[in-house]
């Protein structure tokens, strides 16, 4: 699959890592080149310096041959711009918006995109791992 | 008509103005709260302090009874985040500012309705070349010399300290210092910089990235 990642930050740079380790294409872009030393030594896919809310930049980091785009800045607005860029514009198949606002992740889930909020996982993750699961789910 | 006009900068205050002049009901939501009690001076209750990319924020401006939404922020995915919410809440039309003119398709495959103002089309232009608005190359100088326009923001480094306390990078120079109030000033070593002030500097070619650093700070929007 060649999959291409919006801010190589913690997440990013570990999924980027994940993916590349498991055989995909992956090409990952941030705005900050300093960034990419989140990555490991053996990292075999690309790094391309730009921002994921600007077409031509996408481009450049080959939006047009991606089955899929991941949005992992630390803005919420930003990561759904540059995913509905990327899926309206670019006809990108799969695309993951990472969306911190559990309300705006709502908002956000019913409009053609995966959304993802860690707010919400986390807040959960917590609960059961405190009351158990059971509790967690009622 | 219920009009929600979400950013209060100089298009959402003319327009908040002419609608009002109009007869609408009208409600301004300002991020910035100093820039909210600015207006509210002159647009009195039709001003509302808060993030209108919030939800939370447009239902207490009573979104869902909002026969309009105008989102005219200066930023593009504020606008377009704003226009999810007004039509999640039901808002039958929704129209977004666009600052970057290559935004255009995109509002428009989203089925939002949009309006490019005539200098942020021109700005939009010339920022396909630039890296941000804030520096603007004016002109080469010979020797590798270069002329820039610096736009000082709220988070400048700079802002409220005092030209000789400012370390630019070598053979860099400022030149002129235009207030936010359009008075220019040639500045001695006690001129102060403060936010919004325009500066044009004389720096060398390949020193453009330490002065934007030494000047504006990082680049705004960074992902860490």
């Amino acid at each position: 699959m060649n999959v291409l990642i919006m801010g190589c930050g913690r997440v990013g740079a570990r999924v980027a890592t994940t993916l590349d380790e498991a055989g995909h294409t992956v090409t990952v872009m941030d705005l900050n080149p300093s960034s990419f030393r989140r990555l490991p030594p053996s990292f075999k896919g690309t790094q391309a310096v730009g921002n994921g809310m600007d077409g031509p930049a996408l481009e450049r980091a080959g939006i047009k041959e991606a089955d899929a785009f991941i949005a992992l800045t630390q803005g919420d607005n930003r990561n759904y711009f540059a995913s509905q860029l990327a899926r309206e514009v670019y006809g990108v198949k799969q695309v993951l918006c990472r969306t911190y606002d559990p309300l705006r992740a709502e908002i956000f889930s019913g409009l053609g995109l995966q959304i993802f909020s860690p707010t919400a996982l986390g807040a959960s993750v917590i609960v059961s791992m405190l009351l158990g699961d059971q509790a967690a789910k009622g | 008509m219920y009009i929600i006009v979400a950013g209060g900068g100089k298009v959402g205050f003319h327009l908040a103005e002419e609608l009002l002049n109009a007869n609408h009901e009208v409600l301004v939501i300002e991020r910035d709260p100093a820039r909210a009690r600015a207006i509210t001076e002159e647009l009195t209750d039709a001003v509302m302090s808060g993030d209108s990319c919030e939800a939370t924020t447009l239902d207490l401006a009573g979104v869902a009874r909002a026969d309009l939404v105008a989102a005219v922020t200066g930023d593009d995915e504020d606008n377009l985040v704003i226009c999810e919410i007004a039509r999640n809440r039901g808002v039958p039309r929704t129209i977004a500012r666009i600052n970057n003119p290559k935004n255009e398709l995109l509002f428009k495959r989203r089925g939002i309705e949009t309006t490019i103002s005539a200098t942020q089309a021109i700005l939009g232009q010339i920022e396909q070349k630039l890296p941000t608005h804030e520096m603007i190359p004016l002109l080469q100088l010979h020797s590798g010399l270069e002329l820039v326009e610096v736009r000082l923001p709220e988070t400048a480094p700079v802002a409220g300290r005092s030209v000789r306390d400012v370390l630019l990078p070598p053979e860099s120079l400022i030149a002129l210092i235009v207030d936010p109030g359009g008075v220019p000033r040639i500045p001695s070593g006690e001129t102060r910089l403060n936010a919004g002030d325009v500066l044009v500097v004389v720096t060398r070619n390949e020193s453009m990235g330490k002065l934007r650093e030494a000047l504006i700070g990082a680049i705004h929007g960074l992902d860490t």
